[in-house]
């Protein structure tokens, strides 16, 4: 109730995984742990799609439809007639968020 | 010490084809000189701080720019550390003032002067501008070894492996936190610690003037107009309701119920509403001479569309977090924004049929 944040595209394959622990190392919410043979999604919730992992993940084990989480640039590009997952993100414009 | 340290004797780098489309593809010329290394320090001036001042203000956005190249901090040797960093003046100078004392290379790249995480983002942090920037600056002819040590946010541009293949240069990735560099160099190891972003009480204080930035000129355009349409109650309502979305609701952000931006912005915007409609609807401030009708009216709008506006504002300060994913914000937007829509249009409406009839009576 009043959480939208709970599910995320998200997908791990843990058989590809081949355990560099880059995933690990690039992801700032702690959403994957170390594990035996192969790492573990220790809270995927806490994903927030930034593809740190998937792009940086040799053996494509993760995959995210990734984007930045800005309702500005959402409304902004759907205002405009663009495709709301354009990325047509205002980081560095007058009017963007971004610092 | 380093252990894992790549000299470049093992690289299996691009092959030459690659490297030749590359070169094409970036127009580069393979015939140009290298750029002038430049040279740094971690000192930051009152003119550094001031320049971050007018950043944090959204003044001009495209001026707080460092020149794409390579910056020598101290007395680096071959052998030192080369840190990667954007040609934003806030990261350059966040990066090199955490490195006091250390003797290294700092390769700035083109992000368009956007900070890491932004840029990464956008991809202008990404694989190919530092490919590119490793080849232009001539990098390989200067230092020894084959190691670039990239800002852990700068990830979801940079595709490790990929820039390993195609330039030969192994990337690390540092700390979140340039403050955390010092530890993280002694043993090239991050904590876990390390590693998550926060988003602390002063992390969200800082965004705050590039809000109320946003909304001060709207904020103000209304404020005249209701002061000059209904009186100075009116223009305080608007004046508070731009100051609770852009610097209230950053401030109490973890404090207030429920988890989505839009609800949060609802339950505050009515808490801060509520004692203005209550006044509009018992006292006669604005205009003595309406009904009892036409006063809970009234209150209904200066409920209802202040709230409806902060719970807006709330929803767009998503962009400013370190957690919001793309997938919640949509349904936040497809859940809440015809709801506010609602909440304002029926708030409008009101007026505008109060006004009518107060026109008709006069």
């Amino acid at each position: 109730m009043f959480n939208s944040y709970l599910e995320n595209t998200l997908q791990y394959y843990p058989e590809k995984c081949i355990n560099c622990l880059m995933c690990i190392q690039v992801c700032p919410h702690g959403v994957f742990t170390g594990g035996k043979e192969h790492v573990e999604l220790k809270s995927p919730a806490s994903c927030m799609e930034c593809g740190a992992c998937a792009g940086n993940c040799p053996v494509q084990a993760i995959e995210v439809e990734s984007g930045v989480g800005c309702a500005w640039a959402m409304i902004s590009a759907a205002l405009k007639g663009k495709d709301m997952d354009s990325d047509a993100c205002c980081c560095g414009e007058d009017d963007g968020c971004c610092q | 010490m380093n252990n894992d340290r790549d000299t470049g004797s093992c690289c299996s780098s691009d092959s030459g084809k690659d490297t030749s489309c590359f070169i094409t593809m970036v127009g580069l010329d393979r015939n140009i000189s290298p750029p002038e290394i430049r040279k740094t320090t971690s000192v930051i001036t009152f003119s550094d701080r001031f320049d971050h001042i007018l950043a944090r203000c959204g003044v001009k956005r495209e001026k707080h720019i460092v020149s794409p190249g390579i910056y020598e901090l101290g007395n680096p040797t071959p052998d030192s550390s080369v840190f990667v960093s954007a040609n934003y003046t806030l990261s350059f100078d966040a990066l090199r003032n955490s490195l006091a004392g250390i003797d290294c290379y700092i390769l700035v790249i083109d992000t368009k002067g956007i900070n890491v995480w932004c840029a990464a983002g956008k991809g202008t942090f990404g694989t190919d501008e530092i490919i590119y920037r490793i080849k232009w600056s001539g990098l390989d002819q200067i230092i020894n070894h084959r190691n670039l040590i990239l800002p852990q946010l700068s990830a979801p541009g940079v595709s490790a492996h990929d820039v390993k293949r195609r330039s030969g240069f192994k990337v690390e990735y540092g700390p979140v936190r340039a403050e955390d560099l010092p530890q993280y160099l002694r043993t090239h190891t991050a904590t876990a610690e390390m590693r998550r972003i926060r988003f602390t009480f002063k992390d969200r204080l800082v965004l705050t003037p590039v809000e109320l930035v946003h909304v001060i000129k709207p904020t103000l355009l209304a404020a005249i107009i209701l002061y000059l349409l209904v009186g100075p109650f009116a223009a305080l309502i608007a004046v508070v309701t731009a100051f609770t979305g852009t610097v209230l609701f950053p401030a109490l952000l973890p404090f207030i119920p429920t988890h989505d931006f839009s609800t949060k912005g609802l339950i505050l915007g009515g808490i801060v509403t509520i004692p203005f409609a209550v006044v509009v609807a018992t006292n006669s401030m604005i205009n003595s001479a309406m009904s009892p009708l036409e006063n809970i009216l009234t209150a209904l709008s200066a409920f209802l569309i202040p709230t409806a506006v902060i719970a807006y504002i709330a929803l767009n300060f998503t962009g400013c977090t370190t957690y919001t994913s793309r997938t919640g914000v949509k349904k936040e937007i497809f859940r809440y924004v015809p709801l506010m829509a609602l909440m304002g249009g029926l708030g409008l409406l009101v007026l505008i049929i109060l006004g009518i009839s107060l026109i008709e009576v006069i």
